[in-house]
Order: structure tokens, then sequence, then C-alpha cells
């Protein structure tokens, strides 16, 4: 069905495949239905994959079905409906848990994303263990969230922040790793791949020597999942947190990962229904893993089509789709030269990026150059990315950040390139 | 949208005082100091005026920003001088009215460079970039008149 609307569905004819690939971006796109359509005139090309991808029709079938024939509360009720949609959360629970390597489907704590996720783990192993002149190491590379909520708990318990320096091409600083870890170092709270520039950090070597002096390691997942296969086991982390909605899922769901001894200690974070076991006047005793963690109501539909999320990249496959985006980057990075007065921020060295390309071009402000690409229909983002240190490690304000998912193509490269050429001619920057 | 739109966006006057900001500078004897920011997009704007009998008599502003906000202060600061406050608040409102779709004040000579600045209001995201610096004129009133 057509929706109706302001904005016409049509079908750009299919880009001529490559013969060395058999990765059908096309007909994988063809899963997509918000790709097809026209914005201000022009076919969309939508590259702000970074902030949240677009959703394949399994993952909007699924939560679709499970209002229309599921929807019930979980854990609660003893009638069919309720037994379904308690099948459904905690089936989604499970498939999360296998896709990622967890030991067990209980190490699987639903949250509302990355954020809440992270903000789990400050509010309660944070308060719970951290104390005056306790440490935690951070990088300057991070996303406010895996900022702030630590900010917060180091104010509450007089642990202090420290920071991994980036170096000019915005790659952590490993051989400065030693020296800002300490004895009071407890918890490494670190991106897996940066979200404003794209950097894929050596998190197992990160990990590794953070275990190696006593301290525990959080990893925020949220734009790795999207571009690569995780699998926690092999990590060796202790935390890992990321949200469904980067990957192809719904927005509202996300997910906290953590060894399972460490939850078992763990404070619960929020209070209410479904995280306790019996509730007196004064005190309360838990419910068991993971729903100690589980206040209220959770995002049952969200859950199930996260899980369907995964279902979908898998079925892709994530060599797959990490080999195309790799060839996009590359041939990305190679069609931005052709710009007079651009500079690309990030690692020079493709194979140490991942998804996302920042840059800026001559004295044109990111958002004038947001503004003019979507009037041609490009759909980038502008702005600091929810990432300041990095910006003043760059020494800018704003950063224009072209972010890929497995269904963009060389043509959406080339419409940017165009775009970009749009800029030029105003602003004059060639 | 079409190309027609894009370079009313884009006039030249704008990008002249882009590149070539008026009134830039930090002003010594300021008697009203007023910080404005665009969260969302990082854009900032430090207005001060120098305030004597109600009468703008020096405006001036730093900050940074996209062409749209940075312009917009730039003209906005050129034609506050010399104003009484009840003036400039008539300037800011009059402003606002075209940033929200009034075609009147375009055509109206007292706005002097800021009739360049009527294609925003067909670009409803980029309004709040043009506001900035009138937001932070209308604080500055706010704060002169009560004495603070």
């Amino acid at each position: 069905m057509q929706p109706a609307g302001p904005h016409p569905i049509h079908d750009e004819p299919p880009a001529p495949s490559d013969p060395m690939s058999d990765y059908d971006v096309h007909r994988i796109r063809q899963e997509f239905p918000t790709l097809h359509q026209e914005v201000n005139g022009k076919y969309l090309a939508y590259l702000d994959n970074a902030a949240t991808s677009q959703k394949p029709r399994s993952v909007l079938a699924v939560v679709d079905r499970y209002y229309r024939e599921d929807n019930a509360n979980v854990h609660r009720g003893i009638h069919e409906l309720s037994r379904r949609a308690t099948l459904a959360y905690e089936g989604a629970r499970e498939r999360v848990a296998e896709w990622l390597g967890a030991a067990d489907a209980s190490e699987v704590i639903w949250t509302r994303g990355t954020t809440e996720a992270i903000n789990l783990v400050a509010a309660t192993w944070g308060l719970d263990q951290l104390g005056d002149g306790d440490e935690i190491l951070l990088t300057t590379m991070e996303h406010h969230s895996n900022i702030v909520p630590w900010q917060l708990v180091a104010h509450r318990t007089g642990a202090r922040l420290r920071y991994l320096e980036m170096d000019d091409q915005g790659r952590l600083r490993m051989e400065d790793l030693d020296a800002v870890l300490s004895d009071r170092t407890k918890l490494v709270s670190v991106a897996h791949i940066s979200n404003a520039l794209g950097t894929v950090n050596p998190i197992q070597e990160i990990i590794a020597v953070a275990h190696a002096r006593g301290a525990l390691a959080l990893v925020d997942g949220a734009q790795a999942v999207p571009h690569r296969k995780v699998d926690v086991a092999s990590l060796g982390a202790d935390f890992y947190a990321f949200s469904s909605h980067k990957m192809c899922g719904p927005t509202g769901i996300g997910v906290l990962w953590a060894r399972r001894d460490l939850l078992e200690d763990m404070t619960p974070y929020q209070g209410g229904g479904e995280m306790i076991s019996v509730v007196g006047r004064d005190e309360s005793s838990w419910a068991a893993v993971p729903h100690k963690f589980e206040a209220g109501t959770p995002n049952i539909a969200g859950a199930v089509g996260a899980a369907a999320a995964v279902d979908f990249m898998e079925g892709v496959g994530y060599e797959a789709i990490q080999a195309h985006e790799s060839s996009l980057i590359r041939y990305a990075l190679e069609r931005l030269k052709e710009i007079p007065g651009i500079k690309v921020f990030g690692p020079v060295d493709p194979a140490e990026r991942s998804g996302v390309i920042s840059f800026a071009l001559g004295d044109a402000h990111p958002h004038d150059i947001a503004t003019i690409l979507d009037s041609e229909g490009v759909a980038i983002r502008a702005g600091h990315h929810c990432a300041q240190l990095v910006m003043r490690h760059l020494g800018v304000t704003a950063t224009t950040r072209a972010s890929f998912s497995l269904y963009n193509t060389k043509k959406d490269v080339d419409r940017l390139v165009e775009g970009l050429e749009v800029v030029q001619e105003i602003f004059g920057t060639g | 949208m079409s190309e027609l739109s894009l370079s009313s966006l884009y006039q030249q006057l704008i990008l002249d005082h882009y590149r070539n900001p008026r009134n830039k500078g930090d002003l010594p004897d300021k008697t009203v100091e007023i910080h404005m920011a665009n969260p969302v997009c990082g854009d900032e704007i430090r207005l001060q005026l120098r305030v004597e009998d109600d009468r703008i008599v020096e405006a001036r502003h730093v900050g940074h920003g996209c062409s749209i906000s940075q312009a917009a202060v730039s003209m906005m600061t050129n034609l506050i001088k010399g104003k009484e406050l009840s003036e400039a608040e008539g300037l800011a409102r009059r402003f606002t009215d075209m940033m929200h779709g009034d075609e009147e004040p375009a055509r109206d000579k007292e706005m002097g460079d800021l009739r360049a600045l009527q294609g925003v209001s067909k670009f409803p995201v980029r309004i709040k970039c043009a506001l900035l610096a009138f937001d932070a004129l209308q604080e500055a009133i706010k704060k002169t008149r009560s004495g603070d």
C-alpha cells in the first residue's frame, strides 16, 4: 500500500551491481520503505545513520503484529494474551543474548537505549562501588552519554574522572593508557566506535589492560552493533551498552549486557512493579536478575522489534555488511578528496574507521551545509554530535557528518559530493 | 525546495555580513551583556550594549555560528545603534513577524539589511538561527529596564 501524503514514493532505477560483490544492495533497499521518497523534490539520500537508521519491513511487521495479536502486560496475567506477550518479550531477550554471545539470557537487561544503560551502571554499580578518590577513566572521544552520567556519580561519591586523549587523527593515544590508569581506577568506560569521527578503538586491548590494573570495563557499543559482529564473551568486557534504533530496530529500546555476577551484586535501578519479590512496609526484596532492573511495564513491542532487527542484520550477514560499508567509506573518502577546501577529520587509514565521515568545507558553517544538502535531498547531520570534547580537540564548534548504513550506495555518496558542489557554488569555497 | 529559495536564503549580502561581520568584538564600556546559545546547534552570541537614557548608543557582539545567525546579529547591531529601547523593541517584533511569514516588514526600508533574511522564513529549522540575535536584544532591553 502506498501511503498518501506530500512525499511521493517512487523507486530509483537499480544501480548497476558491483560485479566484484554479490551483495545486492538494491534488494536490501527494497526492505526499507522510508528510503523510497522524495525530499524537497529530490530522491532521498539518507546519510544520517549514526543518528538513527531506517527500519526494515520485518521489524515494522513484528511490532505491528505484536500490538494487533498478542498485546498484554508481561509476567502478570494468567490469561492467554499475557502468556504470549511474556513469551515474546523473553524470547526476544534470548535471541539478543544468543546474538551477543552472552552466557545467559538473564545477562541482558532491557533499557530505553545506550544512554539509559550507561546511566543504570552509573547509578547502581557506580554509587555502590565508587568512593572518595576512586577514578573512572574515560576518553575525550566519548559521546556525552558516556561522560555526564559519570560526572553525576563523581560529584556524589568524590570519585575523579580521568581521560585518555586522542591524537591528531582522532585515535586514542594508546601509548598513554598505562599512565592514565592508576591503582584507584575502578572503571574504564569507552566507546567501541566513535560517533563523531568513526574511529574504531582497539577495545580488546583496552579491556585487557584495564583488567590487568584491576579495573572493570564498560563499552559503549552504540556505533558498533550497526556495523560489526559483537561477541561480549570474546571481547572480555564487563558491561556492554547499545541501542536498537541505530541497527534497524525501534527507538526507545536498548540493552545493557553485564556479567551475571556483577548484576547479582548491584542495587536495583528504579523501584516499582516487576522488579520486586516481596514488598513490606519498610523493606522489600528484589526479583531475580534481569527483572530486578526492569521496573514497570517494559517496552514489550520494542523488545520484539529489537530481536527482529537482530534477525535482519544476521540475515544480511555482518561480514557482508562490513565489506559493503568498508568499500563505501573508501569510495567516499576518495570522492571527497576531489572537493577543494575540504578537511576530513578522523583516521586517515580507512581500515581504522567505521560508519562515519566528519568534515569541514572552507568557511561554510556545518548548519549551512546541512540546509543546502537537505535542499538537494541529502540528509546528513551538522553540529557537535553530542561530543563537545571531540569538537574542542579538533578546534571547531561543529562538523558536518555523513554516516553510512548497510543500505547506502555509491550513488548516495555521489549525491553527497554533488550537494557539496552546490555548497561551493554558494559559498565560493573552492 | 527549489534552487530559487536556496538562492534567496544565501544572498550575497548575507554572506558578506557572515564573512565581514559588523560591530564584532568586545565593547569595553558596555552597560549590559546577554549570552544566548542554541544548544541544538551550538550557535553562540554575546550581545553587548551601551545604553544611556533609554537609548542604545553602542552595540557589539562576540560569538560564532552559522551564516544566518552571524549575519543577523551583524545587521541588527548596525540598525539598533542610536535607537531608543522602544524603537529597538519594535524592530525585534517586526523581524520576528517577518520570520513567521509576514511579508510587510520585508518591504520596509527601516528594516535595512535585515530584509535580506526574509528567505529564512521558508526554512523552518533555520528560523531559530535568525532569531537568536533578537532574543538576545529583547533580553538585554528587559535587563536594562529592570535595572540589573
